[in-house]
């Protein structure tokens, strides 16, 4: 198990998106490259008198599966999580692994859903968990146990029950979208007849930042996904856009223009207060990046002759510069870990996504597609989600850090771009 | 008499009647300074709106005027204020002479009309980072603003703003499509 555990560690996670509903596209995942072996795991039906429930036992199963970790097998059958499991029959199937599971309707119209992981070479329970859920939040308890058996046995913690945000046009309007990981319960916090781009999620998930052009104007809005709630946090003159989240959530690296060119201020995050200018070159400063401890912002600068990426103290002051060889990188991004760098660098005139390690120094480019923006890293830091073009089409796609996986997400309607991937569920 | 002279009195009576109005406003005039909301929008002369009668009451030989309104020059296809955008080399964001004449002919109209304001905004084509073109469009705009306030324009009246690729041309990716984009537009509010 500990062989193959460590085998699986390496596995980057592949993303199913099926958008559905009146307003939502449809997509298709078309995955190149090649896994490595997967784990094969049984997950049994979960005894359920409520026929809603049934889809927790499918959302672990497709999550899974749909991580490329794992060959999931449906024994087609229920059973409970107290149950003991059924070894010899479980090891003829292949499997090493099982689920059980139950779904219990409780007096104040909660659900309680209950599993227990069994390892079947040691006959041993590895987990088990009794989760208390609202109806509505049945796929997310799904999406919550994928998340603990994935952890448990490939030692990673997984995303399935994260959001991504992006942007769609479509017949003339905008649309900013989140979504679950997995395409489902697509939603649109804002629809406007003017673009929108930028967004960029709260660290506690439960705001977003985007730059919208409805004025006419770019003009940086927060937005609480709970109540629409919408607050101009930079309204200056001339334009602002490019919002970064401090980790402490309680303010935006901004570039303004109000002072002429583009340059980078620090901004609350809640109400449209007075900017404080961080840069203070006679050239373009823009796209900041907090890394990860919020000691330091990264930011594309021009004042080298070509747009470049930095690195700069979170408060302002020197800049030293972290990218090098091509004469156009920009849109930096940091890992979570915060020991790489992910950013859009020119070659040739074509732009590709590249990642580099910030101790060691060494760049890979990891598409291949040419006309790449937007970088996104997933929260555990294995995948990067990016926008795309390509059969005259914007759509999304996503590589794995090591280079070894990519999916493109092909829509049936409108573009789609910007896209954000949202952090842990709390 | 006969009919002609007839018409010729009664044109020199009018003409001398028409001179004599203390409001006369003469068809050349320029435009006058505050907003007039009552110029229609597609810029036709408001003729026969204002007719105003001189009459004292019970003249038998009563003249209504009309008054011509000049065009706004805004709305004049023919006059350099018509155009509005200024288009900039690859790579470059310095205005070239062939675009000084029509940033003079705003510049008058502006520094003559102190109540008008206009909007600058840039535009890139869709290659790189939307962030880093909507700053080179900043770039673009922030030049047509500056080469105003040299020709004497009020900071007040201009604000320059970016639109970036957001409204490129889509997909094409020829010279000529490259080229459009790499524009500001002067916007009258």
């Amino acid at each position: 198990m500990k062989a193959l555990i460590t085998a699986l560690a390496t596995l980057p996670i592949l993303f199913l998106m099926l958008l559905s509903g009146p307003c939502a596209a449809q997509m298709r995942i078309d995955v190149s490259g090649v896994g490595a072996t997967q784990l094969p795991i049984s997950i049994a039906d979960f005894a359920t008198e409520s026929r809603v429930a049934q889809e927790v036992a499918s959302v672990i199963r497709s999550d899974l599966a749909s991580s490329g970790a794992f060959r999931v097998i449906d024994p087609q059958k229920t059973v409970i999580e107290t149950a003991p499991p059924d070894y010899p029959g479980l090891r003829s199937s292949g499997a090493e692994a099982f689920v059980g599971g139950s779904v219990t309707k409780l007096g104040d119209g909660r659900y309680d859903v209950r599993y227990r992981l069994y390892d079947i070479a040691k006959q041993s329970t590895l987990l088990g968990e009794s989760l208390i859920t609202p109806e509505a939040d049945l796929r997310l308890a799904g999406h919550r146990i994928a998340d603990a058996i994935y952890q448990k046995l490939t030692g990673e913690r997984g995303v399935f029950s994260t959001r991504i945000a992006f942007i769609t046009r479509q017949a003339g309007r905008f649309r900013l979208n989140i979504a679950d990981w997995d395409g489902e319960n697509v939603q649109s916090p804002l629809n406007s007849p003017e673009p929108i781009i930028s967004p960029s999620w709260s660290p506690d998930g439960t705001r977003l930042a985007y730059v919208s052009f409805e004025a006419k104007k770019p003009v940086v809005y927060v937005h609480t996904l709970a109540t629409g709630q919408r607050v101009a946090v930079a309204n200056f003159k001339g334009s602002n856009s490019a919002p970064a989240w401090s980790p402490d959530g309680r303010s935006l690296a901004v570039a303004l223009t109000l002072d002429g060119m583009s340059q980078i201020y620090l901004i609350s995050a809640s109400e449209a207060g007075t900017p404080r200018r961080l840069t203070s070159s006679s050239a373009i400063d823009t796209e900041p990046a907090f890394s990860a401890d919020g000691k330091f912002i990264y930011f594309t600068s021009d004042r080298g002759g070509s747009p470049q990426i930095y690195r700069m103290p979170a408060s302002g002051g020197d800049a030293t510069r972290q990218t090098f060889g091509a004469t156009y990188n920009v849109s930096p991004r940091i890992s979570p870990d915060g020991r790489q760098l992910a950013f859009i660098t020119r070659r040739e005139g074509r732009y590709f996504v590249a990642l580099k390690d910030l101790a060691g120094g060494n760049e890979t480019v990891l598409t291949d597609g040419g006309q790449e923006e937007s970088p996104s890293f997933a929260p555990n830091g294995r995948w990067i989600m990016y926008a795309t073009r390509s059969g005259g089409r914007e759509n999304l796609m996503a590589v794995s850090v090591d280079g070894r996986i990519k999916q493109r997400l092909n829509s049936n309607r409108g573009d789609i771009r910007e896209p954000a991937w949202g952090p842990f569920a709390k | 008499m006969n009919k002609r002279l007839i018409y010729q009195v009664a044109a020199a009576a009018a003409a001398l009647s028409i001179a004599a109005c203390s409001s006369s406003i003469k068809l050349d005039d320029p435009a006058p300074v505050e907003d007039r909301s009552n110029v229609p929008a597609d810029g036709s002369s408001a003729a026969g709106a204002g007719g105003a009668s001189t009459n004292p009451a019970g003249s038998s030989r009563p003249v209504t005027q009309v008054t011509i309104d000049s065009k706004d020059p805004l709305q004049d296809p023919n006059s350099p204020l018509a155009k509005r955008s200024i288009y900039f080399d690859f790579d470059s964001f310095a205005i070239k002479d062939e675009y000084r004449s029509t940033l003079d002919a705003h510049a008058r109209y502006l520094t003559g009309n102190r109540g008008k304001k206009a909007v600058i905004q840039g535009n890139t084509d869709e290659r790189g980072s939307r962030e880093y073109n909507l700053a080179l469009g900043q770039k673009r705009a922030e030049a047509v603003r500056r080469a105003l306030i040299a020709l004497g324009v009020s900071e007040s009246q201009l604000e320059a703003v970016s639109l970036g690729e957001e409204k490129a041309r889509s997909g094409a990716n020829d010279d000529a499509a490259l080229a459009e984009n790499r524009r500001a537009d002067l916007v009258y509010q």
